[in-house]
């Protein structure tokens, strides 16, 4: 259950600019998550009213951005769209790919007041 | 906010220490208080309730359709008192545990120690091929240990009982190592230039991949054991791993295990891995393993 950690990320990097912002509480805030950078939303959203209690997020609303896997191949240079590391290159099915996105994890925006 | 189990305590539930200057086990959980009493605190004056944004804005007559999907973040609708603020920060979430992985990896440049992140499901036999490895490698290398694990000081015992110094850490209900807990651990072990550092990640084929402790090379042990799909079904960490090595081959008369197979779908996930076979238990194939520490340890300088 790692998404504990990142959720606690979240709640520490939210409450560091809230606070740098001079606000005193978050309305909205927004992630990017890829579909390659292991976190199961279902566990992120199971854990985030526990990590958000008593913080500055404790009332935000959350949106998700699902960054959609990217790869290039690097033997035949192809730029194909994948869903798994594993996922071989469509034209020349090779596994040397470079991941262009995907593994983003970050938290984009948010908005304070 | 407790950084392991989630519950309100102040201090993390991370226990850093040395089997030596341990002699009983105690349970300290003081600070610990994983009986949420919020009840009485459930007055927040939700005063903040309506910023679901549904400006419904029928002005008499024209007919503003502001459609709010927050995209543009222009929003500079002066409807309430308060000011808003939107700030793009655009900040990894991981950062922290990053930065400290670049500042732990730093510190092992400097000293030209090796580092090495074991890494693997429960029961694969991380702790036995370290102590093999310890056992018959201790007379040439100089090496250093870090033995990750929710509860007990048993691995860290184990360790010790060879004469390696040891920290063991004890992620309480964490299911991973993250690099300030290395961070800790480092401190406390004062290793010698040109080391190689050991450091058992929790058992878990999941969480540990995503988090960097700043180590030289990651190293994923599986066993024959273990199913040879493995590697896609956990495919996080086959792809952020360099060396896998293949434990338990001497039970492979007595298993299905296909071997190609394994080694096959683990190249699908990560092309560039590099495989060990062997047996912890009776030393087969550990000589290639021993002789890769060695020259890793070398070229490192």
């Amino acid at each position: 259950m790692h998404e504990l950690s990142v959720a606690l990320g979240i709640v520490k990097i939210a409450e560091d600019e809230t606070k740098k912002a001079n606000a005193t509480a978050v309305e909205l805030i927004e992630l990017e998550i890829g579909t390659l950078a292991g976190i199961e939303l279902e566990s992120l959203n199971f854990v985030w009213p526990a990590a958000v209690k008593d913080t500055v997020l404790e009332n935000a609303i959350k949106k998700i951005i699902t960054i959609k896997g990217k790869a290039k191949c690097i033997d035949c240079d192809t730029v194909f769209g994948i869903t798994h590391f594993y996922d071989a290159c469509p034209k020349c099915k090779s596994n040397f790919k470079g991941i262009l996105k995907g593994k983003e994890l970050r938290v984009k925006a948010l908005e304070v007041v | 906010m407790c950084g392991t189990c989630g519950c309100g305590s102040e201090k993390n539930g991370v226990v850093i220490q040395n089997p030596l200057e341990i002699k009983t086990h105690q349970h300290e959980h003081q600070n610990h208080e994983h009986h949420h009493s919020h009840e009485d605190e459930h007055t927040h004056e939700h005063t903040h309730d309506g910023h679901s944004h549904n400006h419904e804005h029928n002005h008499d007559g024209h007919s503003h359709s502001h459609e709010h999907t927050h995209d543009g973040h222009s929003h500079s609708h002066e409807h309430s008192p308060h000011k808003k603020k939107v700030l793009e920060i655009e900040q990894d979430i991981l950062q922290q545990n990053d930065i400290m992985a670049a500042r732990n990896k730093g510190y092992f440049e400097a000293k030209s120690i090796f580092a090495l992140n074991l890494v693997s499901s429960p029961g694969s036999g991380k702790t036995a091929l370290l102590e093999r490895t310890l056992k018959d490698l201790k007379e040439d290398l100089s090496f250093y240990v870090i033995e990750g694990d929710q509860q007990t000081l048993n691995d860290a015992n184990r360790i010790a009982a060879v004469g390696i110094p040891v920290i063991q850490i004890n992620t309480g209900k964490g299911c991973h190592l993250e690099s300030d807990m290395v961070y800790d651990a480092v401190k406390k072990l004062d290793i010698s230039d040109n080391s190689i550092l050991m450091i058992e990640n929790v058992g878990n084929l999941v969480c540990p991949s995503m988090f960097n402790l700043g180590e030289s090379k990651r190293v994923v042990i599986i066993s024959t054991t273990e199913g040879e799909d493995k590697p896609l079904k956990y495919p996080d960490m086959f792809h952020t791993s360099d060396i896998c090595i293949i434990n338990k081959i001497d039970l492979m008369p007595y298993l299905q295990f296909d071997l190609a197979q394994l080694k096959e779908n683990a190249l699908k996930v990560n092309p560039h891995l590099q495989f060990f076979e062997l047996s912890a238990t009776t030393g087969d194939g550990m000589e290639a393993w021993y002789q890769w520490l060695k020259e890793s340890r070398i070229t490192l300088k």
